[in-house]
């Protein structure tokens, strides 16, 4: 899979494209925790609209990445995901800690409004 | 079982797209829906990780071997099996969230994922002899004559 950085307001977007599986996990973690620190943004939206897709692995990517930031004070959140992506992070009860948003750009204005207030 | 395929492959997680590729080629045949040949190609995705990663630690390579047969009409069987290290206590590898990784951020969640996307699976393994995996689905959709 490939991962496309952007950043919108202080949030760093990270659109995975393609498989996610545990052969491409350790590099996924790695390039979205250099991202975090090259950008000094705390808050990060992992958007899952593009992938084809995914297995555990993804699970172990994004709570990873969760507790990491929350343990900084930051914020994460979820966008898109085929019914079989999503039904993975389910499994795990993902969603019950997580917040879920079906597009990115809600993502970014519910981070954004929770910045704020 | 008929239509019986075995395919051999090193147990290194460069393999884990074919490994998936295969089986959902192998399924394909029999007509399954998008959504099956998902939960299929899932399934196997993490069986061939779990022999990869866990079958063979410390990169010690040796080779994952995938049996994929069916049940006339539409019941597929993919058996992944590895000769590694093995798994002691098997009801306890397949709760959820059970890993016996630390360091890697795993979830615990593989035999978890094939238990759902599979009507049925079943795990055999001895320490110091390896470990196959049994994936049963029957599928839907067969209007078969
Ligand atoms: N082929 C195998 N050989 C040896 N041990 C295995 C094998 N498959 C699974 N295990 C053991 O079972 C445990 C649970 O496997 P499972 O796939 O559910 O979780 P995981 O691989 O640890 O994490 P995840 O798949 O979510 O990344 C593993 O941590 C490992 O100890
Ligand atoms: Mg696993």
């Amino acid at each position: 899979m490939d991962i496309i950085f952007g950043i919108k307001d202080n949030i760093l977007v990270a659109e995975f494209l393609g498989e996610v599986d545990h052969h491409c996990s350790a590099k996924a973690r790695a390039d979205i925790d250099e991202a975090m620190e090259g950008y000094g943004s705390k808050n990060l939206i992992i958007d899952l609209s593009r992938v084809t897709f995914m297995d555990s692995s993804g699970i172990g990517i994004i709570l990873g990445r969760y507790r990491k930031l929350s343990a900084s004070g930051g914020r994460v959140a979820i966008s898109g995901g085929t019914k079989a992506v999503r039904s993975i992070l389910n499994m795990a009860g993902v969603f019950s800690i997580i917040d879920y948003m079906d597009t990115v750009d809600q993502a970014i204005e519910y981070l954004s409004r929770k910045e704020v207030s | 079982m008929e239509r019986v395929l075995k395919v051999q492959m090193a147990a290194s997680l460069e393999n884990q797209g074919l490994a998936r590729s295969v089986a959902a080629a192998y399924a394909s045949e029999l007509d399954p829906t998008v959504e099956e040949l998902t939960e299929i190609k899932t399934a196997v995705s993490e069986a061939f990780s779990n022999a990869a990663i866990h079958g063979y630690p410390d990169g010690n390579y040796g080779n994952v071997s995938m049996e994929m047969g069916t049940i006339k009409p539409d019941t597929i069987v993919i058996k992944i099996s590895d000769k590694g290290v093995g798994i002691e206590n098997i009801a306890r590898a397949m709760e959820p969230l059970f890993t016996t990784d630390t360091g890697e951020e795993r979830s615990g969640m593989g035999f978890t994922v094939m238990e759902s996307f599979m009507d049925k699976i079943k795990v055999d393994s001895k320490p110091g002899e390896g470990t196959t995996v049994t994936l049963i689905k029957k599928l839907d959709t067969y209007y078969g004559f």
